[in-house]
């Protein structure tokens, strides 16, 4: 069947053939004005709603890890603020930042501190943000259930296994520690886009983002628990929130990192060895960043001092282990302060830090 | 010697012909084979989600939101945005996309350009839905200033099923007789008069069915949603387009994500709910079809 395709000559010698082109016309200038004028309402009406919306809305982002704390604050904020509307989202850390330069949030969350390049782009587009350590996240690394050798790794032993130059080289067990079964050695990790990875390669190979490549990588926690549980002669790592969950199905690798001024001998990541820093280095801050301008609203002090207050109770719920009291009331005073910066950009390296110590030099 | 030849050729032909049969019957069960193998994938998958979330469902699970707790945990801003979503991007994407198919099979002349740009639309309809999710985060959220909103959501999503509503629209065209439209036409009715009496109710059971799957298809994206920034954690169905939002697609994402094992229940349930909705408007599609299409006489 041939398909119309404009007009037929037995039509050109039509008269309506003019009325037909202007019909076209018309219904043409109609169609494309209704748009526009839809358009035009729809902006209209945004900015109206936005203006009166963003009173009573607070936008959240940041990082994976961070979320389920900011989750269990909101919910708990929203039971007692009904009228102000949280939307909270868990984009990572570095996507998180990058909202947060845009103006587009009010508060990111962070599994690492804020980077020197990204102070320089909050500085550039004129944000000022106030940082709040909220919560202590432990790595945990792990092994399959069926593993009977491991008891206990040095730091030594993991960055042999993690470095760039153990690529293609060190890839059975026996190499890490003699005696170990010659078995291929599976390594699963952290993707790249989270701060888990930063923080892990910092930590463990001494430089942020040296590894090795030939390992399974994904930002997707459960997939690494069920990679890890369903694999013999596996080794992975992450947030020890989800070996708290999966218990049944891992074995967890105590950490010996040979200085016995934070506790002799290997230690097992626990809420106890977290919080009191004795298991290094693989125990970090976890941050919350507020915009400043956002701060002053009211609807944003009551959440971010809720958020505080309730730390003590609502972190550990979700796997994470809380600042101690006192680091609390400090970082509340520096909330109420309203002090601007990072307390972490003129340290080197954020591994095994004292976060009642920092706080406590920045405020004299 | 031509009868003992014959004798040879017809055998040839018996054991051609067996060969021939076997060919043919085997070829029915090839066909059986691979139409099996969508349906019991299918079934696997029914059975998974039943087995896990169906329990799951009961009117709490309506009525509650984003939580941290999965036995509190519920999909009602979740579904209340997929239905802001559906609602919205068929308000946008249905006349658009129906008019492009209206220009592009009646009014348009075979020409150099309009092969370009039929070849484009077709082109369209093969990018991956996650461009479509940067292209609406650039242009929507972020040059019109439009934010991370249910009303840019659904534009994003109404330029994902453009290309499919294009060309089922102009598929559906297609079938109507071309004599129709020299009748038509032959009776003094204008262009826009046979398309709109003739040629539109002719070819609208084709039109909707093709629309609405294009819907059923935009309900459950959810890589370009996640990429324009709907939320995780939202406790509330928008009152207008320009709020927050979050969807279906999106919810059970996070839930599946999430470590505890009860969240992974509440995404089966939630999937249930996801799947009863496309099977809704694909019943919906065919049964308009089928109600259409006994009232067109020629």
């Amino acid at each position: 069947m041939r398909p119309f395709y404009g007009l037929g000559t037995s039509n050109r010698i039509c008269i309506t053939n003019s009325i037909i082109h202007k019909m076209k016309k018309i219904v043409f200038i109609v169609f494309a004005s209704s748009i526009l004028f839809a358009c035009g309402s729809k902006n209209q009406k945004s900015e109206g709603t936005d203006s009166t919306a963003s009173e009573a809305a607070i936008k959240v982002d940041g990082s994976s890890t961070v979320y389920p704390i900011s989750e269990a604050v909101s919910e708990e904020f929203e039971i007692e603020n009904p009228s102000v509307k949280i939307t909270a989202n868990a984009s990572g850390t570095g996507a998180g930042f990058k909202k947060f330069i845009r103006n587009e949030i009010d508060v990111t969350g962070a599994s690492r501190p804020i980077k020197a390049t990204e102070d320089a782009d909050c500085a550039k587009n004129n944000i000022q943000y106030l940082e709040i350590p909220i919560a202590y996240d432990g790595l945990a690394v792990v092994v399959s259930k069926e593993n009977t050798w491991v008891d206990h790794l040095t730091v030594e032993e993991l960055k042999k296994i993690w470095e760039p130059a153990a690529k293609g080289t060190i890839t059975h067990w026996d190499q890490v520690r003699a005696g170990w079964p010659h078995e291929k050695i599976n390594l699963y990790g952290a993707g790249t886009e989270s701060g888990t990875f930063d923080y892990f390669t910092e930590a463990i190979v001494g430089e942020a983002r040296s590894c090795r490549t030939d390992y399974t990588a994904s930002e997707d926690d459960n997939g690494l628990v069920s990679g890890v549980s369903g694999d013999k002669y596996s080794l992975g790592y992450f947030g020890y929130a989800y070996y708290f969950e999966n218990q049944d199905k891992l074995k967890l690798v105590a950490l010996d990192d040979k200085n016995d001024t934070n506790g002799k001998g290997a230690i097992i990541p626990s809420k106890e060895t977290i919080e009191n820093g004795t298991y290094q280095p693989l125990s970090r801050p976890l941050l919350i960043y507020i915009n400043k301008t956002s701060a002053a609203r009211p609807e944003v002090t009551k959440y971010v001092n809720f958020y505080i207050d309730n730390a003590s109770t609502l972190v550990p719920e979700t796997g994470y282990v809380a600042l101690s009291p006192e680091a609390y009331k400090l970082v509340k005073a520096r909330f109420a302060a309203g002090t601007t910066g990072s307390l972490f950009l003129t340290l080197k390296s954020t591994v095994g830090v004292k976060l009642e110590e920092i706080l406590q030099s920045t405020q004299h | 010697m031509a009868k003992k030849l014959g004798k040879r050729m017809r055998q040839k032909h018996v054991r051609k012909n067996k060969w021939y049969e076997f060919q043919d019957k085997s070829y029915k069960f090839i066909a059986l084979f691979a139409t099996g193998i969508g349906i019991l994938v299918l079934c696997v998958l029914l059975y998974d989600v039943f087995s896990d979330g169906f329990g799951r469902i009961n009117m709490e699970f309506f009525q509650d939101s984003s939580s941290r707790r999965a036995s509190k945990a519920g999909i009602y801003a979740a579904l209340g945005g997929t239905l802001w979503i559906m609602g919205l991007t068929t308000l946008i994407a249905f006349p658009i996309g129906i008019g492009a198919g209206i220009y592009l099979e009646e009014y348009n002349s075979k020409s150099r350009m309009s092969n370009i740009l039929e070849i484009n639309i077709s082109n369209l309809a093969g990018i991956p839905s996650i461009i479509y999710g940067l292209l609406g985060l650039e242009i929507f959220s972020r040059t019109l200033m439009l934010g991370d909103t249910a009303i840019t959501g659904a534009l994003t999503l109404s330029l994902l099923i453009l290309p499919i509503i294009i060309v089922s629209t102009r598929e559906a065209l297609k079938t109507v007789p071309y004599n129709l439209r020299e009748a038509s036409l032959a009776l003094g009715a204008t262009k826009w008069q046979t398309i709109w009496y003739q040629i539109l109710p002719a070819s609208i059971p084709g039109i909707v069915t093709g629309a609405i799957l294009a819907i059923s298809r935009a309900i459950g994206e959810t890589a370009p949603l996640i990429v324009i920034g709907a939320a995780t954690y939202i406790t509330s169905v928008p009152t207008w387009p320009t709020e927050s939002f979050t969807v279906l697609p999106i919810q059970i994402f996070y839930w599946i994500g999430k470590p505890q094992h009860d969240f992974q229940v509440n995404a089966a349930a939630a999937i249930i709910i996801l799947l009863a909705i496309t099977f809704i408007m694909n019943g919906a599609a065919v049964y308009l079809r089928y109600r259409w299409q006994k009232k067109i006489k020629w």
